[in-house]
């Protein structure tokens, strides 16, 4: 059993209600180091909330959650984001006043460390260290081939594009998670396969482990090791894509059963 | 009827051309009293930019920087040395603000927030009377090299007088905006602001810290409170009476827009060079006068036309 893969990241038994309103009862999976792990159910399913419990934003009433070795209660999603865990939106969160080239930086934030007093100066160390963290935003530039707007002031670029430098910044944490919310929402099936191919080359080249929700099935089913759907807030199944697939209680939640 | 009309739309700028030498004086006076309203909006957009509070407090913030500088010196504090711990106090004021009044108000509706700088406001008038006393102090500007006197220039066939003052408060001003201009622009706690400012959930995710970030724009709008406090405090003195100014600040901020700092700088001139050619050319008509009122009927009538400001963003709600 040593070959067995390991857990990055391992939620038990969640809950997480909003005054009456349950919106996520009971679920526990797990997401192992190096896969691409997909979450998916009809909307309102609780998809976005579970995103939102594990980096942070949301702190479940019950259950415990296992990041990478260590047990969590509750966290801010600035530590989340320190400990590893990077995160797209399902509509598209930008820092849309400032470029392509600034909004990939700020991904850089927790990488640099010199004092504001060299900052202020821009010389010496932190020129240095500026000068090398735009050098990994340039790769990852170049990576998702978005070159051409690296200047351009990212509330001005078509949707498919602000997808992209939205990846980039998550990119540029070199995140050991990377949560992408509905990564392919809105998009044509041009835009679609090259962003499956960004997702698949980020996991296999850059060794992100990815946990994302999508409501495309087709795409979902290419992309991932393994699917868990969830329904009402409740788990229903949790496998391979094959087996989830053909699975009855996931056949009826998505077209409905007869009476 | 005629006779109106000619004193409102020709007389004014026949005098304009007939005494440009009045006019540069005038100009230049509104000049500086602008560059002062400028750096009272700088603080506001700062404080609003990144946490979404419109600060009623800044004016008070202004006043209590000067009175503990000025406070401290009177007990005996060197000047240089009072500066500096009253730099010391605004980061600590900075500091209290995010712990006693952001953080355990965060995710509140916009007007408890801005309730709450009222009580800021209360708090620090209190806690100033209480340590430094309430009567007016003298700024202590030579002790601080800041030059007295004034230069005459002959130029445009009259006298134009330059306070020296002033030429210093315009310098300084000028040299703050651009630093915390390239600040922003350049550095990573800058665009971290930036960031914050845009979307504070993407920033949360890349990690920004927003509690650090509501320190550091607190701790630059206080020494932006100070420095104006000081330059304002050098025309008069130091009183309470002078957060009053920070209200001229309203008609600028409407003019050049909540949310940009090109927009509170332009707007802050067009208000102090305004109302002084206002009052000048336009107020006799009006018996004098005028200049108490004049910012806020022009900002008023820009209301009308541009509601985002000059340079602000135009929120377009999708329904």
């Amino acid at each position: 059993m040593t070959d067995a893969p390991e857990v990055l990241l391992s939620l038990e038994n969640v809950s997480l209600s909003f005054g009456g309103v349950r919106a996520i009862s009971d679920v526990s999976f797990d997401i192992r180091r190096g896969e691409i792990r997909a979450i998916i159910g009809p909307n309102g399913a609780g998809k976005t909330s579970m995103l939102n419990v594990i980096n942070g934003f949301y702190t479940p009433q019950v259950g415990r959650i296992v990041f990478n070795g260590a047990t969590r209660s509750r966290m801010r999603p600035s530590e989340a984001a320190r400990q590893g865990i990077a995160r797209t939106f399902q509509n598209v969160a930008l820092f849309k006043g400032m470029t392509t080239l600034d909004n990939i930086m700020t991904g850089r934030s927790l990488k640099m460390s010199r004092g504001l007093f060299w900052q202020a100066l821009r010389h010496g160390p932190a020129l240095n260290e500026e000068i090398e963290h735009r050098k990994f935003c340039e790769e990852i530039i170049d990576f998702l081939e978005i070159e051409s707007i690296r200047k351009t002031p990212v509330g001005k670029l078509p949707y498919g594009l602000q997808k992209r430098v939205e990846l980039g910044r998550a990119l540029a944490m070199e995140p050991k998670l990377l949560l992408l919310d509905e990564p392919m929402a809105g998009m044509n099936r041009e835009e679609k396969e090259d962003m499956s191919r960004f997702i698949i080359e980020a996991n296999r080249r850059l060794g992100a482990t990815i946990a994302l929700i999508e409501h495309d099935i087709g795409v979902v089913m290419d992309l991932s090791d393994r699917v868990v759907v969830l329904e009402y807030g409740s788990k229903i199944a949790d496998d391979v894509p094959d087996v989830v697939k053909a699975d009855p209680k996931v056949i009826a939640a998505y077209l409905g059963v007869s009476h | 009827m005629m006779h109106l009309l000619y004193a409102l739309f020709v007389d004014p700028f026949a005098q304009m051309v007939s005494a440009p030498d009045l006019l540069a004086q005038t100009v230049w006076e509104g000049f500086v009293g602008g560059v002062l309203y400028s750096l009272i909006a700088l603080g506001f957009v700062l404080i609003y930019k990144a946490s979404g509070v419109f600060n009623f407090a800044q004016g008070i913030m202004m006043v209590f920087a000067a009175l503990t500088l000025v406070g401290l010196h009177e007990k005996g504090v060197p000047a240089w040395i009072a500066l500096a711990l009253t730099i010391g106090v605004m980061y600590g004021l900075a500091f209290g603000v995010e712990r006693l009044v952001l953080r355990p108000l965060v995710n509140q509706p916009d007007i408890i927030l801005l309730m709450a700088t009222f009580g800021l406001t209360y708090f620090l008038v209190g806690l100033g009377e209480l340590v430094f006393g309430g009567n007016p102090k003298e700024m202590i500007t030579s002790e601080l090299w800041l030059p007295s006197g004034a230069i005459d220039l002959h130029i445009l066939g009259g006298v134009l007088t330059l306070q020296k003052l002033d030429i210093a408060a315009s310098g300084i001003a000028l040299v703050m905006v651009a630093g915390l201009a390239m600040f922003f622009q350049w550095t990573r706690i800058g665009r971290a602001l930036r960031a914050v400012a845009d979307d504070h959930q993407a920033a949360l995710s890349v990690g920004i810290s927003l509690n650090q970030i509501w320190v550091i724009v607190w701790f630059a709008a206080g020494i932006v409170a100070l420095a104006t406090g000081i330059m304002w405090s050098a025309r008069s003195d130091v009183s309470f009476a002078l957060q009053v100014i920070a209200l001229k600040a309203l008609p600028v901020l409407i003019l050049g827009g909540l949310t940009s700092v090109p927009g509170a700088i332009v707007g802050g001139l067009i208000i102090g060079i305004g109302e002084k050619v206002g009052e000048f050319y336009w107020g006799p008509l009006a018996g004098g006068g005028i200049e108490r009122w004049l910012a806020y009927a022009i900002a008023l009538a820009f209301l009308l036309f541009r509601p985002q400001g000059l340079f602000g963003e135009r929120i377009i709600e999708r329904i």
